[in-house]
């Protein structure tokens, strides 16, 4: 690792622990990440369960929009109300 | 999964119940909508409102209802098989398993309304029995067709047709899962920070 490197990481370490901290991104990212788990879960669902992992790409399509759709509308509403 | 397997593979059930699955999952996202529209115009109110709601319980459902679904899927594949004792022992567990369900959402409903909190405490709690009751009727009417489900596999032959119908109720009954699967994190988990 080059002194340059080394000075990045240690900038973005240093920048990393801060936000964690003082800017709530943790606690941000923990939310997003819930819904984004949701939206996997959905998918397996979806695709495993429900078996449309094997059917054409139409019927695919319409459960990939809706399940971007609602996660869209849920997390995106939620993160406007963090502004 | 390879072009071929695409091509030989047949939607489960019959078009009709993927139609109308379509139709509902798409009713459900505007029901996400409007929750989330409410939830921007009222923040606080909404994070209050969901500080009353236990979200062990709502994990719970999580877990129940992904089990349930778990018994149903192997039920489809043992009436492939022609397996009457795996469609039966398996139906029976999902049923077993997704009443729990059904149970814990009672208790869920009496606990709050013995605090007080009905629809009409705030729009958060409107939406919230609203929501989750249609999505109870929805569990309610999945239960009836698995025990329908159940009959048929005791004294019907388990033909194309038997095949046919069981698919199309498991569909049905992981719609009432997936829905779930997002309405327990829009209410219970998103918390304000």
């Amino acid at each position: 690792m080059t002194a340059t490197r080394a000075w990045l990481l240690l900038i973005a370490a240093s920048l990393t622990s801060f936000a964690l901290v003082e800017g709530a991104v943790l606690a941000r990212l923990v939310v997003s990440a819930v819904m984004l788990i949701a939206a996997f879960k959905v998918r397996t669902v979806i695709g495993h369960f429900m078996e449309l992992k094997f059917q054409p790409r139409p019927w695919r399509i319409v459960f990939e929009v809706w399940t971007l759709g609602v996660t869209t509308i849920i997390l995106g509403g939620w993160w406007i109300t963090q502004i | 999964v390879t072009q071929a397997a695409v091509k030989a593979a047949r939607l489960p059930g019959d078009p009709g119940v993927w139609i109308f699955i379509i139709a509902d999952c798409c009713a459900f996202a505007l029901f996400f909508l409007l929750f989330t529209i409410g939830r921007i115009g009222n923040p606080d109110l909404y994070e209050r409102s969901r500080l009353l709601l236990d979200p062990t319980t709502g994990l719970l459902n999580t877990l129940i209802l992904l089990t349930s679904s778990w018994f149903m899927v192997r039920a489809v594949e043992g009436a492939r098989a022609g397996e009457r004792s795996a469609v039966t022992r398996n139906l029976a567990l999902s049923m077993a398993v997704g009443a729990g369900f059904g149970v814990s959402k009672i208790f869920e409903y009496s606990h709050k309304i013995g605090l007080g909190i009905t629809m009409l405490t705030n729009e958060f709690f409107t939406y919230y029995f609203i929501f989750t009751g249609i999505h109870f009727l929805h569990f309610l009417i999945g239960l009836a067709v698995l025990a329908v489900c159940l009959a048929k596999a005791r004294q019907d032959p388990l033909d194309a047709r038997y095949v046919t119908w069981i698919e199309a109720s498991g569909c049905y009954w992981h719609m009432v899962d997936l829905l779930w699967i997002m309405l327990f994190p829009m209410l219970y988990l998103l918390r304000a920070v």
